[in-house]
């Protein structure tokens, strides 16, 4: 079972250039077309289940805009 | 969605303390903001924030102190290893660190970066290449690949009017004094993360005093390409990579070891 994660993004930072999409490797970051940041940008946010803490969205980040958590494994799993 | 407990989560990834909460000046997608971060990381692992001592460049890195939570100063155009010098040769236990543009850096400051490099200040240098003048307009600089258009050069660089480009790493790598000197790229993940790893090397070489380190970052400029960020880092792959490629142009002997 891959562990899950979660992504919070900065809505004062995110400028939406959209290197997190197109980098997720499982496709679950998208603009979101609803909202709008202080800036007038769309801000990146998580829109599928499927997260699983990677990480990747963050290391291409330009605004450091982005926190990423990760499940904790189990101490058995961990053994 | 469903709502997220975040006690059973632990952090991997989050803003670096070295790095202010601040929302920059920097255009949508223009990877200054990676390289930012990736020293503000490096300095937040290696633990030397609070002895560190920065020289900020003119051009788009103008109001980099703005952004750095460490000390700061600006330097005149092209001036920062000069500045750098000064300021480590009265503080040589403090880390110091210039972060220029390829305007600033072999352009106006091709004098400077190149002696610094020749005496073998212990510096770092962090040198972004986005192949043109970011903050004036995207005009030609000396690292505009051949037949590249810019505000300055509407028809393509022409090489036969306006010279070639210069490829700043291997031509300092040549100076004895220069301790660690590689080019690393920031237009995917796995570069990005190599260019981490120069970055932590970089400071390592001062912390050891063992010469002059500068890591080159090709970066994107999708104001000044005329391209959106994503279209832009498959810009710089297809056409500077080639022109520009990505190695370790001098490591100095103590550090082949290392491993991070």
């Amino acid at each position: 079972m891959p562990l899950s994660g979660t992504i919070v993004v900065d809505e004062n930072l995110c400028k939406a250039c959209e290197l997190c999409i197109v980098n997720c490797p499982v496709q679950v970051i998208a603009l979101d077309m609803e909202h709008i940041t202080p800036r007038g940008f769309h801000p990146a946010t998580l829109v599928k289940e499927g997260c699983t803490g990677c990480g990747t969205c963050a290391v291409v980040c330009p605004e450091a805009a982005i926190t990423v958590y990760r499940e904790k494994r189990a101490e058995k799993e961990r053994a | 969605m469903a709502t997220t407990n975040f006690e059973n989560m632990q952090v991997i990834y989050q803003h670096p303390e070295s790095l202010l909460d601040k929302n920059t000046h920097y255009c949508p997608g223009c990877t200054h903001g990676v390289a930012h971060r990736l020293v503000a990381e490096v300095l937040d692992e290696m633990n030397l924030r609070d002895k560190t001592i920065g020289v900020a460049s003119v051009g788009c890195s103008v109001f980099a102190y703005n952004y750095f939570d460490f000390d700061f100063v600006e330097a005149p155009h092209g001036r920062a290893p000069a500045m750098a010098t000064g300021v480590k040769r009265v503080h040589p236990d403090k880390i110091v660190l210039t972060y220029q543009g390829d305007g600033d850096l072999i352009s106006i400051g091709t004098g400077e970066i190149t002696h610094a490099a020749a005496r073998g200040e212990n510096i770092t240098v962090i040198f972004i290449n986005n192949a043109n003048y970011g903050m004036t307009g995207g005009q030609m600089a000396p690292t505009t690949l051949p037949g590249q258009k810019t505000t300055s050069s509407p028809k393509g660089r022409d090489v036969e009017q306006a010279g070639y480009p210069i490829r700043t790493s291997e031509m300092l790598a040549t100076l004895d004094g220069a301790g660690y000197i590689v080019r690393r790229s920031l237009h995917d993940p796995k570069h990005i993360r190599q260019a981490k790893k120069a970055i932590r090397m970089a400071f390592e070489t001062q912390v050891r005093g063992l010469g002059f380190s500068m890591v080159e970052l090709l970066s994107t400029c999708p104001t000044n390409w005329h391209l959106s960020p994503v279209e832009a880092t498959h810009w710089l792959e297809e056409n500077m990579l080639p022109f520009y490629p990505l190695d370790d142009f001098k490591v100095h002997p103590a550090l082949k070891n290392l491993n991070f």
